[in-house]
């Protein structure tokens, strides 16, 4: 039997055409392994059953317990929007909202600029790169959880190091009350969230600046570019999908993140260390206010969809440019 | 197959030790001195907190459950957690409709989660009247509708420890009886860095167990007799602006991110004089004299005593933590599940575990009072009847799942520490009493 290449529609590949069956239903499972639309049906099959069995039904259960008044062994009943309305009356969740929002802003900054200084330093030839390379990524590599326990030892309010440093350079004269201070607590977290997503731009980055040319470069070298202007005219516009992609991933885990706050603060002090996913923690699993807790949680969506939608829109016109 | 043939005398010994069992349940396990037939080949899994005395789990362990085991006739396995993660995992598993068999809850947390668990009131009440009533808080925080929902285990006791040789540096022979003489002595303290300890972070013991008697020996309390909200008063608000001055004058600040470990630590390395505590400092400094020294070279063992928090203007109160069993509605063995939990709570079986906490932890009846244990340590002694002063979440209403979370979300403790923070007093009072109301209604 010969087979017809799949036919690419205007739309490409996500409204490929794929050519109908010629095979006798009454060939049984072989034909219908040969029959091209049905053999690919089943090969999506795993796929499609771990998406709905693993993103759809949860999120659609959360969709159904934020309508609730679903309590810890307690289904509750249908409540409308109230859970939405209580929360967006609450001022615990007011701060959550701020913390989410100035925390991956500014640690999304950071970190890209970091980042992007570690790939462009780990783009050169130098001795010892693959090592580099290899320990740059230590602090992706190990465990949140771990890491962020050795920072609460950093920055732990008797004890800690940072300030034992500081102290012994001359530089303070008391303690910096790292996690104990509303503000600096928001810094210190921030600071850790930095330090664990660099090596994820870096690397990312840096495979995307291996993917251009380097006669790009020389050439613009040749005709006196600045290492500067080069950046900004080659370099930049020719990593910028790859840097989308990076950004829009970084934001969204950033945005949901949880176990950073939760070891080195829990929320606190007074709660003013929340981010959504905190805090539909404490609401949802800690009191077992199921439906509140799925509210909360549920705020982050609109945004993320809309970040997701932008970044993606903006790749796709990048792209065709 | 090799099956045995069963004869009459051993089927009538059989019959008999299941009827025994069926009629009185452990007891007649006990008399029949054999386990009971359905208990044969299950396994129960129970979770606790990590306790703050390692000895007493390791002893749970290596010897008390598997003695338990034999008397059972199961299998049981024991996890030891971090308590700040007991909820999650309750949450977990009533929503996931299975886990652990037996969970250990603490304050009143039960009542968030009556409706996943059985109601445990024969056990309760065979325990409670066997050993001279429950304490009264302990009583309240496990029933719910006049039903136990969860078998009182313990109490752990909350005094402060402190440096007698600081105090008495500053001419204090004994413990400040009121906040006033509290704050003028820590003062004189911090100023020689040596200031006092206490967390006021999202923790699970040491921060309600201080913020909760503070706020009820000013006269402060969240609910009326009825339910309904009175936290906004002119007492709260003075207990928060005395503590606003008191925090700054006398405490270490580091206090706002502290756990329930962190005031061990600091103590144990000679960084503050005093901190409200289970007698997990004194225990620790016990197991290793010559590791914890004062600031002379002597044992810090020497140098520690306990005293009752001071009074306020209403009163003198305490908060000690109470620790209870819940027998869990998902699990499929929940008879045998209430049987461990009667085995564990039986005098003889007790005892042992009781006595590997040193006082740390008080029974939840009175007459562990008159235990042995408390002739040995003058340093202890405090701890004795510490269980009789303490009152429950909720005050002055029931102990019930409102107070729960309010306990659990720290809007008392938060009071203190949104003030000291630099929130106005007036206003931190008015964001609690706003939560509050959002809770009770």
């Amino acid at each position: 039997m010969t087979v017809k290449p799949i036919a690419g529609g205007r739309g490409g590949a996500a409204t490929a055409a794929l050519p109908r069956s010629r095979v006798s239903p009454a060939r049984g499972l072989g034909g219908l392994l040969e029959d091209e639309r049905s053999l690919a049906y089943l090969l999506l099959a795993p796929t499609a059953l771990i998406l709905t069995m693993f993103i759809a039904y949860p999120f659609l259960r959360g969709v159904w317990l934020s309508v609730t008044s679903a309590t810890v062994g307690d289904p509750g009943d249908y409540v409308g929007l109230k859970n939405f309305e209580k929360a967006w009356n609450d001022t615990i969740f007011h701060r959550a909202a701020v913390n989410t929002f100035v925390y991956t802003g500014v640690t999304t900054v950071f970190k890209l600029a970091f980042g992007m200084w570690l790939a462009l330093l780990l783009n050169r030839e130098f001795r010892a790169k693959r090592f580099a390379r290899a320990f740059i990524l230590l602090p992706f590599i190990i465990p949140t959880v771990l890491s962020t326990l050795a920072w609460q030892w950093l920055f732990d309010p008797t004890f800690s190091v940072i300030n034992w440093c500081l102290w012994q350079l001359g530089l303070i004269t008391q303690r910096i009350n790292w996690l104990g201070d509303e503000y600096l607590a928001l810094v210190s977290i921030m600071i850790v969230n930095v330090w664990r997503g660099v090596p994820f731009y870096a690397i990312s980055l840096l495979a995307g600046l291996q993917t251009i040319n380097p006669e790009l470069q020389e050439a613009a070298a040749i005709d006196g570019a600045t290492p500067r202007q080069r950046f900004w005219k080659i370099t930049w516009p020719l990593l910028l999908p790859v840097t989308m992609v990076v950004v829009l991933f970084s934001v969204i885990q950033t945005f949901a993140d949880f176990q950073l706050v939760y070891v080195l603060t829990r929320g606190g002090p007074a709660n003013a260390t929340h981010l959504f996913a905190t805090y539909a923690y404490q609401i949802g699993v800690g009191a077992g206010l199921l439906g509140q807790g799925a509210a909360i949680s549920l705020a982050l969506f609109p945004v993320l969809l809309v970040v997701v939608i932008f970044q993606l829109w903006y790749i796709r016109r990048t792209e065709t440019v | 197959m090799d099956a045995k043939r069963i004869n009459r005398r051993q089927f009538i010994k059989v019959s008999g030790a299941t009827a025994a069992v069926a009629a009185t349940g452990l007891e007649g396990v006990l008399a029949a001195r054999r386990a009971p037939a359905y208990a044969q080949g299950v396994t129960l899994n129970m979770v606790r907190w990590a306790d703050f005395v390692p000895a007493s789990d390791k002893l749970l362990r290596d010897e008390i459950l598997p003695k338990a085991e034999k008397a059972l006739g199961a299998t049981i396995k024991l996890e030891t957690i971090n308590a700040n993660d007991i909820q999650p995992r309750i949450t977990a598993a009533i929503e996931g409709g299975g886990g652990p068999d037996i969970i250990m809850t603490q304050h009143n947390w039960q009542h968030l989660y009556e409706k996943g668990v059985v109601d445990v009131t024969d056990v309760a009440e065979k325990i409670g009247k066997a050993q001279g009533g429950f304490y009264k808080q302990s009583r309240d925080v496990a029933v719910s509708g006049g039903k136990f929902i969860a078998v009182p285990w313990s109490v752990v006791g909350l005094m402060i420890a402190y440096r007698k040789s600081w105090l008495a540096e500053e001419g204090a022979m004994k413990f400040p009886a009121t906040w006033e003489e509290y704050r003028a002595l820590g003062k004189k303290l911090k100023a020689k860095g040596r200031p006092i300890g206490q967390t006021m972070g999202h923790t699970f013991g040491d921060a309600p167990a201080f913020a909760y008697p503070y706020l009820w020996s000013w006269g402060g309390a969240e609910v009326d007799t009825n339910g309904k909200v009175v936290l906004n008063s002119k007492e709260t608000l003075e207990s928060v602006e005395f503590m606003v001055g008191f925090w700054k004058d006398a405490h270490d600040e580091g206090g706002l991110a502290w756990d329930d470990s962190s005031n061990n630590r600091a103590f144990l390395s000679g960084t503050i004089c005093a901190t409200l505590n289970g007698a997990s400092i004194y225990i620790e400094s016990l197991r290793k004299p010559d590791q914890y020294k004062t600031d002379k070279g002597e044992q810090l063992k020497t140098d520690i005593l306990h005293a009752t928090l001071p009074k306020g203007p209403k009163g003198q109160f305490a908060y000690h933590v109470p620790f209870s069993h819940m027998v869990m509605k998902y699990g499929k063995n929940q008879k045998l599940a209430k049987d461990l939990l009667l085995w564990l709570g039986t005098r003889e079986n007790f005892d042992p575990w009781f006595v590997s906490q040193k006082g740390f932890s008080v029974g939840t009846t009175t007459d562990w009072e008159k235990h042995a244990i408390w002739k040995e340590d003058p340093i202890m002694l405090p701890y004795r009847d510490a269980a009789r002063l303490g009152r429950a979440p909720g005050f002055a209403g029931p102990p019930n799942a409102k107070a729960a979370e309010v306990q659990t979300k720290y809007i008392l403790t938060d009071i203190y520490a949104k003030a000291i923070q630099g929130m106005a007093p007036a206003d931190a009072v008015k964001w609690a009493e706003g939560e509050l109301k959002k809770i009770y209604g």
